[in-house]
């Protein structure tokens, strides 16, 4: 692998598993029942949504693919949960 | 990228478990020592017998007094109340800002009514501490710690693929093949053995700080008013805002018979909020030995009159959340379940550390200098300097001023000196020499014991104290594994 291939990916799986589990732990405050609780399913589901991006990063085809990998999903749940709390 | 899933979890397997490795065996070893927090306080602090068992109701009473005397104008006090392993209330006093001191903490015997009268150490709580924020200021100790964590479940993932006969190769480990096979058997049995519990305690350990990994949910639902959410969740109170009126605060032992005969189970911490105001609320927690879920259980009283104000036992997704905190600290454990706390964490450590040397190992004959050296450092250097805080403990005098920082700093330098020796020595004499010397420290604990308190293992076994005893024996159970293992390093080496 290239070093430039690696470095995107590596910042795929620090950066861009981040911005995914942050986007999970937002959208999950659009589920029903109280806030408090969705807050913390929210969270607790960010952090396997943060493993599974670190695989990910390693395991797409290329480093673009990598990152639409995650930016796509992300924004859909950031945007999930912006309407939820609007 | 262009042979498969397979090979390329394997070099990313390979690589992240480097880079995060050394930081990964330091919180896994601290980490796993911090089930016997309580016991190694106990061996830290000597001079210090605590008196017999007695009443929480009881305790909180005289912690309430003692309070009374050393939290004047407080906003907030935290009783801790004693249990089996632990003798002592810990109690704590928070100010509002503008009075002095803001917060203070005082360790208290009830049984003897009086502050516990011991040498100042952090004790257990060191190691406690060291593994997930790392003595680092601010939280940055934290973040390293969780982003690691992270990095750790994605790696016992990929480790999970690579590895293809997981069933069949448990019951694998050829020794006698030498070198990368030998070392790859262990990692994987170390790994496979406990690998329900490597993912628990793993992931339960991100849990236990979520809210300062990933806020931004709590951001979005309550509009940036965290207060209002930890409010909501019964995760932690704000003082409410004094009246200024005084009313005497609510004897709080009959307070923790009321709570007690509620649950069924018994007390382990009180928070008092304003004492002594007329808004006064005092909250009552079940103890973290009662059950797997963490601080699940709680009582709100008025803390002018008593009266119970709200009950709060969780909600399904507050309980999931303290069954994984409670899970990570095991504090609902007896001591078989300690025990096989103990040695899973044990095995965890053993399958970071046996990844570390693969990683060398697999390069040979080619020589990774810098590799080597850190390896040493972080993994035996890390040992020793354990050690050397419980010697230290024990070599500086208990009258001393700061010696509880001193003690720390004792462990820093001692881990330092050991990396510099890891990187000047050749690489298989550094391990010989750390392992042995870490072997002649561990093992010559119950005789520093025997020496500087008179509560030698003769005597801590007729006395029937397990707790004392447990320690100097771990010691030289320790002392007697690393010598062999320099033994068999010194014979690779020739």
């Amino acid at each position: 692998m290239k070093a430039l291939d690696i470095a995107s990916r590596v910042g795929a799986a620090v950066v861009g598993g981040y911005a995914l589990a942050t986007a999970a732990a937002l959208g999950a405050t659009a589920l029903p029942g109280t806030r408090a609780e969705a807050v913390q399913i929210g969270i607790m589901l960010g952090f396997l949504a943060y493993a599974a991006a670190m695989i990910w990063a390693f395991a797409a085809r290329s480093a673009i693919r990598a990152w639409a990998g995650l930016i796509g999903p992300a924004a859909v749940l950031a945007l999930i949960g912006w309407i939820g709390a609007s | 990228m262009k042979y498969g899933f397979r090979r390329t979890m394997a070099w990313a397997h390979g690589w992240a478990g480097l880079v995060v490795g050394w930081l990964l065996f330091a919180v896994f070893l601290t980490g796993t020592l911090s089930f016997y927090r309580q016991e190694i306080t106990a061996w830290m602090r000597p001079e210090w017998r605590p008196g017999p068992a007695i009443e929480r109701s009881l305790a909180a009473d005289r912690a309430e007094a003692r309070l009374k005397t050393i939290g004047r104008q407080a906003n907030r006090w935290l009783i801790d109340l004693p249990d089996g392993r632990d003798r002592a209330a810990h109690l704590a006093v928070w100010r509002d800002p503008g009075q002095a001191p803001r917060f203070q903490r005082e360790e208290f015997d009830p049984a003897a009514d009086r502050p516990v009268d011991a040498r100042r150490t952090y004790g257990g709580d060191f190691l406690y501490y060291f593994h997930f924020d790392l003595q680092m200021p601010s939280i940055w100790g934290r973040l390293l710690v969780g982003l690691a964590a992270v990095i750790m479940l994605a790696l016992i993932v990929s480790g999970i693929v690579v590895h293809v006969r997981i069933f069949k190769d448990f019951f694998t480990f050829r020794p006698q093949k030498g070198g990368q096979r030998a070392w790859l058997d262990a990692h994987n049995a170390v790994g496979v053995m406990a690998l329900p519990f490597h993912l628990m305690i793993t992931y339960t350990g991100l849990v236990t700080l979520m809210f300062l990994y990933l806020p931004w949910g709590i951001d979005l639902a309550y509009r940036g008013d965290r207060a209002a959410f930890y409010a909501e969740a019964a995760l932690a109170q704000s003082p409410p805002a004094p009246t200024g009126k005084a009313v005497p605060l609510v004897p709080l032992g009959p307070l923790v018979a009321t709570a007690e005969a509620h649950w069924g189970l018994p007390a382990g911490r009180i928070d008092v909020y304003r004492p002594g105001d007329a808004a006064a609320v005092v909250r009552i927690h079940a103890a973290d030995s009662s059950g797997l879920a963490h601080r699940r259980h709680q009582i709100a009283f008025d803390g002018t009159t008593g009266a119970i104000l709200a009950v709060e036992d969780g909600r399904p997704a507050g309980i999931v959340r303290a069954v994984m905190y409670g899970l990570h600290l095991g504090r609902f454990a007896g001591p078989t379940l300690r025990l096989l706390y103990v040695v899973a964490g044990l095995a965890g450590t053993a399958m970071i550390a046996t990844g570390l040397v693969l990683w060398l190992v697999k390069r040979r004959p080619r020589r990774q200098r810098l590799i080597e050296g850190l390896n040493v450092g972080a993994m035996a250097g890390l040992v020793i300097a354990i050690a050397a805080f419980f010697w230290a403990n024990r070599l500086i005098p208990a009258e001393r001023a700061g010696r509880d920082d001193l003690e720390a700093v004792v462990f820093f330098a001692t881990w330092a000196v050991a990396a510099v020796h890891g990187a000047c020595r050749p690489h298989l004499r550094a391990w010989t020499e750390q392992l042995g010397f870490a072997a002649l420290l561990y093992g010559g604990l119950p005789v520093l014991n025997a020496a500087t308190s008179g509560r030698h293992l003769g005597h801590s076994v007729a006395q029937g104290d397990w707790m004392l005893a447990g320690f100097d024996l771990a010691g030289l159970a320790i002392g007697l594994f690393l010598g062999w293992l320099s033994l068999r390093v010194a014979r690779c080496s020739r």
